[in-house]
């Protein structure tokens, strides 16, 4: 059963993928993006990991790509305009280059025996996540979680910064 | 019970997916898109190693929890970028970006 749900996921995820990076229209690149996105979501699901799972849908699937289809229908006045023809040498070479290294990444993974002998099934529990994320003991997170804070509000006032109205 | 294996043969299939787009993607948009494949696909991949190796210690689950959160600002503040530009030479085509200030 888990199976059937991997393979549905999988397929979306690599079909929607290539047809992102592949289709001449933006628009319609930015809404395979959502679906690779979705079905990224499920497979944190599936992996029991709920809360990644839900921050993924909110943050990716619900604010960038709300970001990419404002920025797409403000930058092209037709967002559905086709693109300019891509010169073959660079089709190649782009072409080559990516399946070259996707082969050689897959033969080394599929090559490595993985330790798997201690699989635990169950999830990881809410508590336990909010304690490592919001404590100040050895492996716990509330130095990355206030940094990541600054980091926020410095990206907003720099994007205000850069896009505001001049003159 | 998935094996480990078909989660990252997925996902190293989304990452060169993406630098694919990467390479040959003149909009400054799609440009952008390809790197939000990219780095899907390294979340997935510390998700898949965190669950299938080391359960007892999240570091791979909050580590693609940090990345996803950064990367939205980045996707931010590049937008803002990419909308001055805009502003500016009425095109984002990597192409047309030739010209220095003065």
């Amino acid at each position: 059963m888990e199976l059937v749900v991997f393979c549905i996921l999988a397929a979306a995820i690599v079909v929607f993928s290539v047809l992102t990076v592949t289709t001449q229209r933006i628009l319609r690149s930015a809404t395979y993006l959502l679906f690779v996105l979705f079905a990224t979501a499920g497979i944190y699901f599936e992996l029991n990991y709920a809360f990644l799972g839900a921050v993924q849908l909110t943050v990716y699937a619900g604010g960038i790509i709300v970001l990419y289809v404002f920025s797409i229908l403000l930058t092209s006045p037709d967002g559905d305009k086709l693109a300019t023809k891509l010169p073959k040498s660079k089709f190649f070479a782009g072409l080559v280059a990516a399946v070259a290294g996707a082969v050689l990444c897959i033969f080394i993974t599929l090559s490595h025996t993985f330790p798997v002998t201690h699989f635990t099934p169950g999830e990881l529990g809410m508590k336990q996540i909010g304690f490592a994320l919001l404590g100040t003991e050895k492996y716990q997170y509330m130095l990355p979680f206030e940094a990541i804070s600054v980091l926020l509000l410095a990206c907003i006032i720099g994007g205000i910064m850069i896009a505001r109205k001049r003159g | 019970m998935v094996p480990m294996e078909y989660y990252l043969v997925v996902s190293t299939i989304m990452f060169f997916a993406g630098i694919y787009g990467f390479f040959t993607r003149r909009n400054l948009l799609a440009i952008l898109i390809s790197i939000e494949l990219i780095l899907n696909s390294v979340d997935i991949n510390f998700a898949v190693f965190n669950r299938f190796l080391y359960f007892d210690h999240p570091e791979g689950f909050f580590f693609a929890l940090f990345a996803i959160g950064i990367s939205a600002a980045e996707t931010a503040v590049a937008i803002a970028i990419i909308i001055n530009i805009y502003r500016n030479i009425r095109n984002i085509q990597a192409g047309k970006l030739d010209n220095m200030k003065y």
